[in-house]
């Protein structure tokens, strides 16, 4: 019996399995759904939902390092992700990028020492007519300058 | 201009809910169709309609749909499914369109899939949509909610012999994925690759049934043309392509963002109304319709933006978003910033793509940093030849090299001039006293 992930994430998937003619479909669904639950996908996680869908960890595994929006590694509470596509890099993307990581002291990748934020590089978010953009968790902020950005990280706990 | 495609759309983009979207003429085409149309008349009033695929291929929508399989005379043979799927990844660089479509005006694309899920025949349609896209999501999902409460969508569409279920599906990120048929391996839980065609998607899509993948954009036209007609429709156009489009332009004009206007309006018409370029300058060069489409300059202004008219110009329509480059633009950096993107989002499937992408984006960063070497210019000529058309599985490569290639035509002196002249020659270039050496070994 799986007993890694919570009822909530179990039903989650099967719901998002009933969606399909073949439920594998379900299986980036899957992955998505566990990451809204815990942040990340875990190898302990990525395994027990692989089970749920019925395909191999190493069949869920070849999918989760395809996508750029599964994190296998732990992530801080908020994850920037800012866009380095060409529309904010011709709008000053680079003063941005070397500004966030300089403020929380951290490179792409990596976590600040408190949690609180992870930073990622991320292509063209549609939001190319207000770059520089990034977007903080869920949330779109664009017309980025070094000060609307201490403003924003502040909002976030 | 009359608004067709942004009619019901403002600038906080708060959408029409089901009984405004209906007070405002929605659902009118849905119940047209369902009650007077048999499937294969949506499709001819749509090719007569003239509209063309807006996700950047530009391939006819009409013509598309009719290569589906038909199964009205004789329902045994009718597959277990057939699918409508949505393209609703918009993931090229410059390109924010859909977003505006899906964000302002949800009803709108749940009414147009549901037409063109009747058209096609199908009976599920998935909207294959980018994970970024959060509140896409949430916007549609009530939308598709409010639609089967009302009676659009579920069994027995208006009471007809129409059934259609719609759902969302969330991506997790990867441009490849925009391509049609990576789509549908995505779509199935696998790893975005593409798939060879024939079969093409009308024949063996979606778990192998027949499908139909078209642009949000693309779709959101057909109520409007069942509305109003197909004449009306192709009038809208300035030439020969029908219709509206939403154009953008981001980069350096001085009002970035998204304008509806008459497909085949001049280059230099739409810079007037994003402003102009910012700060007083000049132009330098732009792509049409995103990262894909090779570039084009101020000698282009006067180009309309549609199909031909791009095409005629050496570039393509694309998404009809425009980026924007200043005359103090360095050429070196717009490319390195492209080929950056495209060398990371190759699916790795096919060699030349897969080792050649990141081979240019480093060719490129070494001219950027006055690193450089003699012969790197024609290294990156050669590689627009061999990612070329027809040299990859798919279209991602040749797509990297449109403004790769355009941009070496236009802008091959300023690339060039950043080869530091200290006589570095390539590791493996013949030695210049190849035919002494060879002498000397023979003896
Ligand atoms: C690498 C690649 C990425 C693509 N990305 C998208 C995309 O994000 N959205 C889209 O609608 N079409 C995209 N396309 C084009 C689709 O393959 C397909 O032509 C289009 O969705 C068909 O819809 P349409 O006929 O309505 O334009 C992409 C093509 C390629 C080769
Ligand atoms: S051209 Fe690139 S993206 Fe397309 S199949 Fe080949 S490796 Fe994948
Ligand atoms: S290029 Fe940055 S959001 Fe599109």
């Amino acid at each position: 019996m799986n007993t890694v992930l919570s009822d909530a994430e179990i039903e989650e998937i099967r719901h998002e399995m009933a969606l399909y003619e073949d439920p594998q479909a379900a299986t980036i669904e899957a992955l998505n759904v566990v990451q809204n639950h815990r942040g990340w996908v875990s190898d302990e996680a990525l395994a027990a939902a692989a089970e749920v869908i019925g395909v191999t960890p190493t069949q869920m595994e070849a999918v989760a390092t395809f996508y750029n929006l599964i994190f296998r590694h732990p992530v801080g509470r908020h994850v920037i992700m800012i866009c380095d596509s060409i529309s904010c890099y011709l709008t000053g993307y680079e003063e941005m990028r070397d500004h966030l990581k300089s403020s929380l002291g951290i490179d792409f990748g990596q976590t600040t020492p408190d949690n609180r934020f992870t930073l990622l590089p991320i292509c063209c978010l549609g939001n190319c007519g207000n770059g520089p953009a990034m977007r903080v968790g869920n949330d779109y902020h664009g017309n980025l300058t070094p000060e609307t950005i201490d403003k924003i990280l502040a909002d976030y706990a | 201009m009359e608004k067709v495609l942004t009619q019901n759309i403002n600038d906080q983009r708060e959408p029409k809910w089901l009984s405004d979207y209906e007070a405002a003429g929605g659902y009118r085409a849905l119940k047209t169709v369902v009650n007077d149309y048999q499937p294969t008349e949506v499709g001819e009033c749509v090719k007569k309609a003239g509209l063309r695929g807006r996700g950047g291929a530009g391939f006819p929508t009409g013509v598309k749909w009719s290569f589906m399989p038909r199964f009205e005379d004789k329902p045994d043979e009718r597959p277990a499914h057939i699918y409508m799927v949505v393209n609703a990844d918009e993931m090229e660089p410059g390109t924010f369109k859909d977003r505006l479509l899906m964000e302002g005006d949800p009803h709108q694309l749940v009414e147009a899939v549901a037409i063109a899920s009747y058209a096609i025949g199908a009976d599920i349609a998935y909207i294959f949509l980018r994970g970024e896209y959060t509140e896409s999501r949430w916007k549609l999902e009530k939308a598709i909610a409010e639609a089967e409460e009302a009676g659009y969508l579920g069994d027995h569409v208006l009471d007809s012999n129409f059934s259609l279920t719609m759902y969302v599906h969330m991506s997790a990120g990867r441009y490849i994925c925009g391509e049609e048929s990576a789509l549908l391996s995505a779509l199935e839980g696998r790893r975005a690759v593409p798939r060879h065609k024939p079969p093409f998607p009308a024949a063996s899509g979606l778990f192998g049934q027949p499908t139909t993948v078209n642009n949000v954009e693309t779709v959101c036209n057909v109520p409007h043309i069942i509305n109003n007609g197909p004449e009306w429709y192709q009038s809208l156009g300035l030439n020969k392509d029908g219709g509206t489009k939403l154009y953008g332009a981001s980069g350096h004009v001085a009002n970035p963002g998204l304008v509806e206007l008459p497909i085949g309006t001049p280059i230099r018409e739409l810079l007037d109304h994003f402003g102009g370029i910012r700060n007083g300058r000049a132009l330098k060069a732009l792509l049409p319709g995103g990262g894909s489409t090779p570039i084009l300059t101020p000698d282009h202004l006067d180009t309309p933006m549609d199909y031909e008219g791009v095409g005629a110009a050496g570039s393509r329509l694309g998404t009809g978003t425009m980026v924007v480059f200043d005359e103090q633009t360095p050429i070196v950096g717009v490319l390195k910033n492209l080929e950056h993107f495209y060398a990371q989002e190759s699916c790795g499937w096919c060699t030349p793509c897969r080792d050649g992408l990141p081979w240019v984006e480093r060719i490129l960063t070494n001219l950027e940093a006055g690193q450089g070497r003699p012969g790197d210019i024609e290294l990156l000529d050669m590689h627009t030849k061999l990612l070329g058309p027809g040299k990859t599985f798919c279209a991602h490569a040749p797509g990297a090299m449109g403004p790769l290639e355009s941009g070496l035509k236009y802008f091959r002196d300023e690339l060039s001039a950043l080869i530091p002249d200290n006589g570095d020659t390539l590791a493996f270039h013949e030695p210049a006293n190849a035919e002494s050496h060879q002498a000397t070994t023979q003896t």
